[in-house]
């Protein structure tokens, strides 16, 4: 468990600082590239939890694809060179993310984590390795069988999206 | 702890060393070395091991490969190529990485130090990291992830940031072009690479590379001619093969994002590439032909089986990179989004509605593909990608053919009869 322990406060200390990294520097590029570092730092936290799947697809989408997208939006903003100004948004820049945080942390002292209790009668760590075996087909169930409807409405918001952006660039 | 690496050979050798019969190990024959409970020590020492032989591997391997190409294409180009040092010219990369070691390494003054010292770091890492998985023989692998197709996938795609980093972070023009560029290109090909893989993945019914190879009865190139050969056509994209290396084009921008680069950082990053060609040799032969598994002799000759295989790759990548012209961009996204994409849909489609159909035949849970089933789903698939391709082919050479503008619509040329 030593080992599990020094791997998370790696990654949370890691991941902390570069977020603070990507708030504080000037350099958007730098602060672009920090982001993919928070990115990689959740991911890893996933793979700390036996959560493979959705680990490797924060890799996927959020480090590989997402960041792109924010870097071309960087290539497309101007004065690039002045960097992070503070500007007038200041204070609804904290509030926002001030109320996320009680709405998360509220979330976190709500729920009830004790998962492994409700799984049959096993040893140690046998436990966790019942719970998390497999966890790609697992999901897979849920998305297409319990969550179905969420999973095609995901799907039809992003075929409109796209149907949008497409009609919005359109050549006359 | 160790579900990665409990069927390696070189882990099960560690640790009958080791351990011998503690434990859960019923294969070892007798007692080891240290006592029970010290299992993470062979984990480690074996892990360690791998890794040392994949690394060097990786490396002595794009040597090689640098050498195999420039002779080969140095062949198709009816030149001699290298063959100075060494038998038939084979230590010419040594002498080349000892030119690149000994040169001076540049940064530019206006360059962005740290991101461009990380570029090469991130490549080359990307490129190891991937490796993992890929089984070399039976139980011989680092890792065998139950999501090995998607982790191979997810890792390369950092090579995209690495590209843009170099664009970026060299403060050099032709850099950024071949930056921007490439990353243009590798967010397009990405769609159609990993829609290609679900068809391999749905029918071996795990993402494991080594379940993929065990549920092969029949190489899935013919099982999945469509998804092979999307592959094949989107892992090239990626790996800024000739057809697709708007990147670096050095007749255009001098040598793309990576023109700012000297010295031991351009071998890193040229290394990576080369060595990417290998590995992506690798997964091609894992996912589509086999990987181990051959005629006869599967479990002995495994290793010389995948060789085999991935050397036939390796000489399809240099013969397409010896024929093909570079493409421009606007031909390279528009093959990449009417010619790739449609037909990644229709084998995933098609793949979709035949395990589904044949998973009825084993009950509730849809089981394993058979060797019969798999020759249905060929004699249904090879057709099928034979009328696809003719079907969207004319989008793939849509803008190839450069529109015939007749002369005399823009010069009034006089004909022969009026100038008398």
């Amino acid at each position: 468990m030593l080992f599990q322990d020094f791997i998370f406060w790696a990654l949370a200390v890691g991941g902390v600082a570069a977020a603070l990294g990507v708030v504080l520097l000037r350099d958007i590029f730098r602060a672009a590239l920090l982001l993919i570092v928070v990115f990689l730092t959740i991911a890893g936290h996933f793979f700390l939890l036996a959560a493979e799947f959705v680990g490797v697809v924060q890799v996927l989408i959020y480090a590989g694809a997402i960041s792109i997208l924010i870097i071309f939006a960087i290539m497309l903003t101007q004065n690039v060179q002045q960097g992070n100004l503070p500007n007038r948004l200041q204070i609804p820049a904290v509030l926002l993310p001030a109320l996320l945080l009680s709405a998360l942390i509220f979330v976190f002292v709500d729920t009830d984590w004790r998962l492994t209790e409700a799984l049959p009668n096993a040893v140690g760590v046998n436990i966790v390795n019942l719970a998390f075996e497999d966890t790609t087909f697992k999901l897979s169930k849920l998305l297409l069988e319990n969550y179905a409807l969420a999973f095609g409405a995901a799907g039809a918001l992003l075929l409109a999206s796209i149907i949008g952006a497409l009609s919005l660039v359109r050549e006359r | 702890m160790v579900p990665f690496l409990q069927d390696n050979v070189i882990y099960r050798g560690v640790y009958c060393w080791l351990g011998g019969n503690e434990g859960n190990a019923q294969w070892c024959g007798g007692d080891g070395l240290l006592p029970g409970g010290y299992e993470w020590v062979a984990y480690f020492v074996a892990g360690l091991t791998i890794m040392l032989i994949l690394v060097n591997g990786a490396l002595l391997g794009a040597a090689v490969f640098v050498w195999a190409e420039r002779r080969l294409l140095a062949r198709f180009q009816a030149r001699r190529g290298p063959n100075r040092w060494g038998p038939w010219g084979i230590l010419q990369p040594i002498a080349d990485l000892v030119k690149l070691l000994i040169k001076e390494d540049i940064i530019p003054t206006a360059a962005d130090r740290i991101a461009f010292t990380l570029v090469p770091i991130i490549m080359l890492m990307s490129l190891l990291l991937s490796l993992a998985v890929l089984p070399f023989a039976r139980n011989t692998y680092l890792a065998n992830l139950n999501i090995g197709v998607l982790y191979i996938v997810a890792v390369s795609s950092m090579t995209t940031i690495a590209i843009f980093m170099a664009g970026w972070a060299s403060a050099n023009k032709f850099a950024m072009f071949g930056a921007m560029r490439g990353v243009t290109m590798l967010i397009s090909y990405e769609i159609p690479l990993i829609l290609s893989l679900v068809g391999v993945v749905l029918i071996a019914g795990s993402m494991s590379l080594v379940s993929v190879v065990e549920a092969q009865y029949l190489p899935f190139i013919l099982v999945q001619p469509l998804g092979a050969l999307v592959f094949m056509l989107g892992i090239s994209a990626e790996l800024n093969r000739t057809p697709f290396d708007i990147l670096e084009a050095e007749s255009e921008i001098v040598a793309g994002y990576h023109t700012e680069y000297s010295g031991i950082k351009f071998a890193l990053i040229q290394a990576a590439e080369m060595a990417g060609v290998l590995a992506a040799s690798g997964f091609l032969a894992t996912l589509f032909l086999g990987g181990w598994s051959g005629p006869f002799l599967s479990t002995q000759l495994g290793a010389l089986w995948f060789l085999m295989k991935l050397s036939f790759f390796v000489f399809l990548f240099i013969w397409i990179r010896a024929t093909f012209p570079r493409l421009r961009i606007d031909q390279i996204m528009a093959f990449a989004w009417k010619f790739l994409l449609p037909l990644a849909m229709i084998n995933f489609l098609a793949t979709a509605v035949q395990v589904y159909f044949f998973g009825f035949y084993h009950g509730d849970v849809p089981g394993e593909i058979t060797r019969n089933e798999q020759w249905v789903m060929a004699a249904i698939n090879v057709p099928l990608a034979v009328a696809s391709i003719v079907a969207f082919g004319h989008f793939a050479r849509e803008g190839i053919r450069v529109p015939a503008v007749r002369l005399e619509s823009i010069v009034p040329i006089p004909r022969v009869a009026e100038v008398d």
